[in-house]
């Protein structure tokens, strides 16, 4: 087993040795761009897109002609919201979006507000769902866009898109669904689900970084996206700007392994993540899963260690790579505005821990994993008031804390 | 972030962890923070009432490294002192022995916030049972 061992796989993946190897002649010999209409530089580029176009259509459940190349997630959110709010200006200026969603998402909101839009933030349940009640209620003659991310990044759940698609198809509202988490992990279909536009990411299912796509819906209804870059009129119009060839092999490529490998890496996740989340219960008292159990991610598991602070864990266990929605690791210094929104309270916020697994990450790690976290969490109440109050049978919450 | 080398051997030997009675008339106990804030420091003193020489000082902290670091450090440089030279440690002193970065100079101010609070529980201690005394005579 090699040290440091990587368990955040909601941030980013390793590029799949395969991969690689299906991208390396894009970097080298063939290096022509696909937009070159008369010559084999040009026509093999344009062939190996194209190819990969399909690949990623037949992970969703799409169309080649529906899906339009970015350069990630970012960047496929943000053409979806603003290009929609634009093109759909004369029809309405409302839409509907959650409180746990990405920042690429609620950042892009908050600029389209600036703007005049107007927009709901559904909150989410306990449990990390949106109420489906809640959203038909928030829908008015002005929506035009509802967008829900399908798989949470912080805490895996997976809100119930087929609904929300069908729901949206009923009321005449465009859907669009944040998949980056999803895609690749979970069977995601764009038909069945209703969906018309979805944000995809290489970079988050073993692909490289810097490239992503966006689908978007041919047919009942036409999606119509107003362009954000100006330019050569690359897809369709949609996002002009040079093909990044390799990127885009390896996005195809990433998505082919995906489709091929899901059922029996789903089934593997799920196991070593269960493994690991009884081991914690089993040895801790305490400790708290964020979110649904049953709607999730098989690789994601987000727990909170109550009374032990986020950062001190993860300074711990420092040959282990995860991420804390403690504030103190944070840039802005908020604890994780996605557990907050849970209603559990900051203080599991400052004290939760998100394990992502990933397609590397082997039984004998997560062995590792478990241990190291026991006995660190074990350490760290010893030295902690609040254990010890907790021990005592205080009750925390009507402790009248000199706040700072 | 990289943590100092002194955070880490705070972190990983934490000096004086533990708890007194806080019962004790010589022990003045500070608790500083909120679990909301992801921060908060117990630091307890035992002064010896005939010399108003801290004694022994003990800390539980939750929070950051940097936030038991700084706590850590607080009970080794508060034992020994009188009360009023334990009054002289600030924040500042705290963030140079352990090359705090601007974003944990919150753990300092803390640190230092608990000493305060510790010393003030213990001196209002000791004045009520001043009181007690004077009274009985």
């Amino acid at each position: 087993m090699k040290l440091p061992i990587y368990m955040d796989n909601h941030a980013t993946t390793q590029v799949d040795p395969r991969v690689l190897k299906a991208m390396y002649p894009y970097l080298t010999d063939v290096f022509g761009n696909s937009a070159s209409r008369n010559h084999s530089f040009g026509w093999q580029a344009e062939e190996a897109t194209e190819k990969a176009r399909k690949q990623v259509a037949d992970l969703i459940g799409a169309t080649s002609k529906e899906i339009v190349f970015t350069s990630g997630a970012t960047e496929s959110d943000n053409l979806a919201l603003k290009g929609v709010a634009q093109m759909y200006a004369e029809k309405g200026n409302h839409i509907i979006t959650a409180a746990t969603e990405h920042k690429a998402i609620l950042d892009t909101c908050k600029r389209l507000e600036k703007e005049g839009l107007r927009v709901t933030y559904l909150p989410v349940q306990t449990n990390g769902l949106i109420d489906l009640d809640q959203l038909r209620s928030a829908i008015t003659d002005k929506t035009i866009l509802i967008s829900i991310m399908h798989a949470n990044n912080e805490i895996g759940v997976l809100q119930p898109v087929a609904e929300i698609g069908k729901i949206a198809k009923e009321r005449g509202v465009l859907f669009h669904t944040d998949g980056t988490q999803a895609a690749g992990k979970i069977p995601v279909n764009v038909t069945q689900d209703n969906i018309d536009l979805m944000s995809i990411s290489a970079h988050k299912m073993y692909g490289p970084k810097g490239v992503g796509a966006l689908y978007v819906r041919r047919r009942n209804p036409r999606v119509q996206l107003t362009a954000q870059m100006d330019g050569g009129g690359h897809e369709r119009g949609m996002r002009s700007g040079t093909l990044n060839v390799p990127g885009i092999v390896g996005l195809g490529e990433a998505c082919a392994l995906a489709k091929a490998e899901m059922p029996e890496e789903s089934k593997r996740m799920a196991y070593l993540r269960d493994k690991l989340k009884d081991r914690l219960l089993a040895s801790l008292d305490e400790v708290y899963i964020n979110g649904t159990q049953e709607h999730r991610l098989p690789n994601n598991l987000n727990i909170s260690f109550a009374y032990v602070e986020g950062e001190s864990l993860l300074m711990g266990i420092n040959d282990v790579a995860v991420s804390s929605g403690s504030a103190c690791t944070s840039a802005t210094l908020e604890p994780s505005y996605v557990l907050k929104a849970l209603g559990a309270g900051d203080d599991l916020a400052h004290s939760s821990i998100r394990f992502g697994l990933g397609r590397f990450n082997t039984e004998e790690e997560v062995d590792y994993v478990a241990e190291k976290v026991i006995d660190v969490v074990k350490k760290l109440r010893e030295l902690s008031p609040l254990y010890e109050m907790f021990k005592e049978g205080v009750d925390l919450s009507k402790v009248q804390w000199a706040a700072h | 972030m990289a943590y100092s080398d002194k955070v880490l051997d705070h972190y990983n030997h934490p000096r004086n962890v533990g708890s007194f009675d806080k019962a004790d008339p010589n022990v003045g106990t500070g608790m500083v923070g909120a679990p909301e804030c992801g921060d908060v420091m117990k630091l307890q003193v035992k002064v010896n009432p005939e010399t108003g020489v801290i004694e022994d000082a003990k800390f539980k902290t939750f929070g950051c490294g940097s936030a038991i670091a700084s706590s850590s450090l607080a009970t080794e440089w508060l034992r020994g002192r009188t009360v009023d030279e334990a009054l002289a440690i600030k924040n500042t002193d705290i963030v140079s022995e352990l090359s705090l970065p601007p974003v944990k100079i919150h753990c300092s101010v803390l640190a230092e916030d608990a000493i305060k609070a510790a010393i003030s529980d213990y001196k209002s201690k000791a004045a009520v049972g001043a009181g007690r005394e004077s009274v009985k005579a």
